[in-house]
């Protein structure tokens, strides 16, 4: 039974949400304005500012950077993590307390701290290309997402069945693949999702990790802000809301959105 | 081999944490003891120069503020969508998920186009004839409060709904029906059981506002410089290393100290939930 809620509660309820809301609505409408300047109601519809994000370089440029660091960031976080969620849940007894604690530093640990922290060792004669540097850094950045969501599922996962298919002689490397992996298939695709967008929202870190050369695209769209005041930026803003969309259904398909929100 | 399987398996990502973030973060932390000019030299420097020393108080100020409008709001918010009906519920949460997976830049840039000079809420007072010349919103401490509040109430809402939903409608009809006023119920059924709750988003929001650098930087610009606005440009500007190794220390330290100081007060004050 639903409980009844005092109306003061609701009415605050829904301005807060129009709040969260009514902005994201403003940029949408902002994109499609056919104005060089930034006006909402969109003045005429048009998607010459969608096009537009396309003929700047810089954004072509940063946008492949910036899909490339986020997946290969990903990756080898899945790469690194994935073992280390197994140990913590198989080998608690084996792994110190502090182990746990080292899995979610990227997280307390200022991002904008660790952006600058990691320049200083590249200038410092680390020698690594910025784009190592840029992954490393991410990879870093994105390993808790993965840790704690595989490790989530792992949680519900009965590693009896794992022992039986080693006792009826099964290798452990192919008992982890056929066995383990695909009974938290889908904590892997939310843990990749997790990261992926959050390489690809980074600024903090990317801010330090960015040169002529090389760029980001949240970086990227920094700087176009403090020179222009045209209607690229809610474009591409509004392509990556669609992308967080097409991101959110897939989850919901797979662990359930209400699963983020723990 | 089995005994070391599990530091096997861990090892990669313990020495990847280890190798990329702790050594390179305890750099910078030890450069700022090691100055030639004495240990504790370069924060002598922060604490008297009075342009730094305004940045830091504004600094805690903003994210004190955001927190507690976050706080209140989200507070209210969370209790409704955790006692909505379901199929409203799930909806919520993703509204609020949406805005917290959309990236920091994308929401500042929002309120750009909001509170700018030529913006939508000027236009609108223009319009309305409110004013004749359009007001100075951006660039303000309530410029960047408000991008705060923005970036973290959907994170507030989401760690008070779980909290919210898990206490019984029941407990609190209980109260109602034994006598208890909807405030004396509020302050003395409700709160108790959600302040480990309401301090884990205060956490989270007062430590994420306090290192944020893309709101203050759209929304705030250089007159409203944060100690992130300040570390970036003390680095990349100034190349003024020492200056922006002293700046991370300091945001280290106080991040820490209100994650240890809030943890062991959420644990005193409920030691089933925090265990």
């Amino acid at each position: 039974m639903t409980p009844r809620l005092n109306p003061a509660v609701v009415a605050v309820a829904v301005l807060v949400y129009l709040f969260l809301v009514g902005p994201l609505v403003i940029i949408l409408g902002a994109s499609l304005s056919d104005t060089t300047y930034l006006t909402f109601p969109p003045q005429g519809l048009s998607l010459r500012w969608f096009e537009n994000i396309f003929e700047i370089s810089a954004f072509r440029r940063t946008i492949v950077t910036s899909f490339q660091v986020a997946f290969l960031a990903t990756m080898l976080a899945l790469v690194i993590g994935v073992p280390a969620a197994y140990a913590l849940s198989r080998y608690r007894v084996q792994l110190p307390p502090w182990l746990g604690t080292l899995f979610v530093l990227p997280i307390i640990v200022p991002e904008i701290v660790f952006g600058f922290a990691l320049l200083k060792s590249v200038a410092a004669g680390a020698g690594a290309p910025i784009f190592v540097a840029l992954l490393a850094g991410h990879t870093v950045l994105v390993l808790p997402y993965v840790v704690r969501v595989i490790g989530a599922s792992l949680s519900s996962f009965d590693f009896s069945i794992e022992e039986a298919a080693v006792s009826l002689g099964s290798p452990p490397m192919k008992t982890f693949f056929t066995i383990v992996l695909p009974n938290v298939r889908a904590g892997v695709i939310a843990a990749f999702i997790l990261a992926f967008i959050t390489s690809l929202n980074d600024v903090s870190v990317s801010l330090f990790l960015t040169g002529p050369g090389i760029s980001t695209l949240p970086i990227q769209i920094l700087a176009h802000v403090e020179q222009f005041f045209d209607p690229t930026v809610a474009s591409v803003s509004v392509l990556l809301m669609v992308l967080t969309v097409g991101f959110m259904a897939i989850v919901e398909r797979t662990l359930g959105l209400t699963f983020l929100a723990k | 081999m089995r005994r070391f399987a599990g530091w096997l398996l861990s090892a990669p990502a313990t020495l990847a944490v280890i190798g990329i973030l702790v050594v390179p973060v305890a750099v910078v932390l030890a450069a700022t003891l090691t100055d030639p000019r004495g240990p504790w030299a370069p924060y002598a420097a922060f604490f008297n120069s009075g342009f730094r020393t305004t940045v830091l108080v504004r600094t805690l100020q903003i994210s004190a503020i955001t927190t507690v409008i976050s706080l209140v709001f989200g507070f209210v918010a969370a209790y409704a969508v955790s006692r909505a009906p379901r199929r409203l519920r799930s909806l919520l949460i993703v509204a609020a998920v949406f805005p917290l997976l959309t990236g920091v830049v994308v929401r500042a840039f929002a309120w750009l186009v909001i509170l700018g000079r030529n913006g939508i809420l000027n236009g609108a007072l223009v319009a309305a004839g409110v004013t004749d010349e359009p007001f100075a919103l951006l660039y303000t401490q309530g410029a960047v409060i408000v991008g705060m509040v923005y970036l973290f109430v959907p994170l507030m809402i989401l760690t008070l709904v779980g909290v919210l939903e898990n206490i019984p409608e029941d407990l609190l009809q209980a109260s109602a029906s034994l006598g208890a006023t909807p405030t004396a119920t509020f302050w003395q059924v409700l709160m108790p059981m959600a302040v480990p709750g309401l301090i884990v988003g205060a956490v989270l929001v007062f430590t994420g506002s306090f290192t944020a650098y893309a709101t203050p930087q759209l929304l705030g610009g250089e007159r409203q410089t944060v100690l992130a606005t300040l570390l970036q440009q003390r680095a990349m500007v100034s190349f003024d290393w020492v200056g922006a190794s002293t700046i991370a220390a300091i945001m280290v330290a106080i991040t820490i100290s209100v994650v240890l100081v809030m943890s062991r007060t959420a644990r005193r004050l409920n030691p089933v939930a925090a265990s």
